[in-house]
């Protein structure tokens, strides 16, 4: 019997037969970048590079705006045009770094040879300021900076770093290539932020739907002390950090706290295979392996997209934008937002593109609630879907608190699971943001 | 017998002592009231809508009687009228009070601001603000699932199914703000009513560049300041690419309306425009008593004229 996490959960298809075992193809430079400022959670990066200024790939281009914000360094070899608004995936304004690419010219610092380096003996401090120096972030899709994670709050020690080879979300199978690609650098990586972390234990979670993964990443373990691979139970939202905690080492975060409560680090393969990069070979996060997808897509695929990239020019790459195509996606099908345009760079927040036709992109039918408390029983964090979402939509802010909406993953799993096909999530992130607001704004006032 | 004479006497001798006692109690713990609450409250018109910033009626009542002057305290459902008679029980003058209605700024119709994507989540601005843009290009306008409309408690705001927007009725609107607050966008602005309900709004409330304004929506204001030049009584200004008209200071000329080169400029409840040689007929008697003018504004509603 499998481990999974134990409260809640749905069981959509996966539907990763369109991309799976698609080898990583690089993307081609394209003539002209936009660098959004604004790619991880928390402050945005300040712009450090003036118009004009002729930068290679690898430098330092914007600055963190604070500690809970990360680095980000030019993808592209080039010249500043600009530093200006540019209009994200969904028409929103966000500030960028525009260039023209010129070249490919790297900094020499930079190690772009294909060896493996299995130099371990580093100092902590200096793996967590590597970390820091290189921009980051969590790329399992929340994008918040990894340096913080490395740095317990003082009074928290970590017991064991669990390591997210899950990639629960439907259609996504970028995590998946990179384990079979770069199952060893991802092992090294994890030795790398044990070192950091001072500890001795690791878990990587990988679902059941991986089952070459699995095999591929359990020899590579075998040889190394303290690093187990454990074979999850297919189920969604395993890849969540509280979800994903639970089904490796049967610990529950308390309501509120951070993971490190509970003694664990968790980080996705895609970020270790960054830190990798970072610590031994001195390259910053400047691309991402993003998964294309969808039924009618000519050639779906997993992609090493630089980041500022159009994602238009991406698209082209998988076949171009199929005729039927009735919802184009960031991310997967659960947790993803629906685009309004592709026109936007691709960055460190973009996992995947996924083109639904038309037929399936359509909400269904609502109808009334029937109260059969199905979304009580998917929800994975033990939350009463159907009835935030009514006080979302009665305006009940401090309901809401105190039925622990901040607890919300916006995993989806209610209105997934929904037989009336209830907009809950759409009501429920709703008033999630506004109590948030409510919260931050009280904070402010205390301090 | 004996058993009824029993009960009825010891019925009755309870009653008595709780009535001798609940009168003493009374008296003991009497709470003093002023009357002019009860009087006061009497006069408002009891929709309990919240609009005059208070709890709702009564406590607008206690709050005008424990008042010094009635300066600040305004029921905006009843307006002038009302705020008289409270003046009256109570003693004070009332200042002048311009009665306002709600006014949607946006003029993003359906041919104006072109659709490119749809929708299909939950009908609410409020999700719709938090989710994306819109279904137009524009991130400031109208998003046309009627937030405004659930909101308001008098029926004065309804979904024009033409243009897509919200359409406030002047005579139903009561200012009480609701849908200002219930608006996610922050388009509708509470505005002087006018007289006969005539008045000259901004219908935009785009503050991107002109360019990527007029990209969005062929009625946005470029911010092109035409209307600030021609403006004689320094009425508009312009602010962040944005014409913005002091409803205290516009005397309905009607001038900036010819000159804005995109329509922003709506002339609202003006007659029809008469042969050029007689043309604006700008009413410059303000009148004095702006109370009655609701009254008055039955017959202009007809002919609403839309530029």
């Amino acid at each position: 019997m499998k481990a999974t996490f134990r409260i809640g959960g749905v069981h959509p298809h996966d539907n990763k037969q369109y991309s799976v075992h698609q080898p990583i193809t690089e993307c081609p430079l394209p003539a002209k970048a936009i660098i959004p400022l604004v790619q991880h959670i928390g402050a945005p990066a300040q712009a450090v590079v003036e118009k004009g200024q002729k930068v290679k790939v690898g430098e330092l281009i914007a600055k963190a705006g604070g500690f809970v914000s990360a680095n980000i360094h030019a993808p592209f070899s080039g010249t500043i045009t600009k530093i200006d608004t540019t209009i994200d995936a969904w028409g929103m304004k966000m500030p960028a770094i525009f260039m023209d690419v010129e070249g490919d010219e790297w900094l020499e610092t930079i190690d772009r040879s294909k060896d493996i380096v299995r130099k371990l003996d580093y100092d902590p401090k200096a793996i967590i300021d590597k970390v820091q120096e290189a921009g980051i972030v969590g790329l399992g899709g929340a994008c918040f900076p990894t340096h913080v994670k490395l740095l317990p709050p003082p009074g928290k020690t970590a017991e064991v770093l669990i390591v997210n080879g899950v990639e629960c979300e439907p259609y996504l199978t970028c995590d998946h290539q990179l384990m079979l690609e770069h199952g060893e650098e991802i092992i090294i990586g994890i030795q790398l932020l044990m070192r950091a972390l001072n500890i001795e234990k690791a878990i990587i979670g990988i679902e059941a739907n991986k089952p070459d993964a699995i095999k591929h990443m359990t020899a590579l373990a075998s040889k190394v002390l303290g690093i187990e691979v454990k074979a999850l139970k297919l189920k969604y939202p395993q890849g969540g950090e509280k979800q994903l905690i639970d089904a490796c080492i049967r610990r529950q975060v308390p309501s509120g706290a951070l993971p490190i409560e509970v003694g664990a680090v968790v980080d996705n393969v895609a970020t270790i295979y960054a830190v990798y990069e970072a610590v031994q070979k001195n390259k910053p996060l400047i691309s991402r392996v993003m998964t294309v997808t969808g039924k009618s897509l000519a050639k779906p695929g997993n992609y090493d997209v630089r980041f500022g990239t159009p994602l238009t020019e991406v698209v082209a790459l998988a076949g171009g934008v199929p005729e039927d195509t009735g919802k184009v996606i960031g991310g997967g099908p659960m947790m993803g937002r629906a685009m309004s345009n592709i026109d936007m760079p691709s960055n460190k927040r973009v996992s995947g593109l996924l083109f639904l036709p038309e037929a399936e992109s359509l909400r269904q039918e609502i109808t009334n609630c029937v109260r059969c408390g199905k979304c009580i029983g998917a929800c994975p964090m033990g939350l009463e879907p159907w009835l935030l979402s009514k006080q979302a939509w009665h305006s009940m802010w401090d309901e809401m608190e105190d039925h622990n909406i901040m607890d919300c993953i916006e995993c989806g799993c209610c209105q997934f699971t929904c037989p009336s096909h209830l907009p809950l999530l759409d009501y429920v992130r709703m008033g999630k943001a506004k109590v948030g607001g409510i919260i931050r704004a009280r904070q402010a006032a205390n301090k | 017998m004996n058993l009824i004479l029993i009960s009825l006497a010891v019925l009755g001798v309870t009653g008595l002592v709780a009535a001798v006692l609940l009168y003493f109690v009374a008296q003991k713990f009497k709470v003093e009231e002023d009357p002019r609450i009860d009087e006061v409250q009497e006069a408002l018109p009891g929709a309990n809508c919240g609009g005059c910033g208070f709890a709702g009626c009564r406590a607008f009542a206690e709050s005008c009687v424990k008042a010094d002057s009635l300066d600040g305290l305004l029921c905006p459902v009843g307006g002038a009228p009302t705020m008289k008679t409270v003046g009256e029980i109570l003693g004070m003058a009332v200042g002048n009070i311009d009665p306002k209605v709600a006014v949607v700024r946006c003029n993003g119709t359906c041919e104006a601001r072109p659709k490119t994507s749809t929708y299909d989540g939950a009908k609410s601005c409020q999700i719709l603000h938090n989710c994306y843009v819109g279904e137009s290009a524009c991130p400031f306008g109208c998003l046309g699932c009627g937030d405004c409309v659930a909101a308001c408690e008098f029926d004065a705001i309804y979904m024009n199914p033409e243009t897509g927007l919200p359409e406030v009725d002047d005579e139903k609107c009561t200012s009480c703000g609701k849908c200002v607050k219930a608006c996610p966008r922050n388009i509708i602005e509470l505005r002087k009513k006018g007289p006969k309900s005539r008045r000259m709004v901004v219908m935009c409330v785009n503050k991107d560049k002109g360019a990527v304004a007029r990209k969005a929506c062929t009625n946005a204001c470029i911010g092109c300041s035409k209307c600030q030049k021609v403006c004689e009584f320094d009425a508009i200004t312009i602010e962040n690419n944005l014409a913005y008209i002091d409803y205290n200071k516009c005397r309905l000329c009607r001038k900036c309306e010819d000159a804005c080169p995109t329509g922003a400029i709506h002339a609202v409840n003006f007659p029809p425009r008469k042969p050029k040689a007689e043309a604006p007929a700008a009413p410059k008697a303000a009148p004095a008593n702006n109370a009655t003018q609701p009254l008055n504004n039955t017959k202009q509603n007809g002919e609403e004229v839309k530029a």
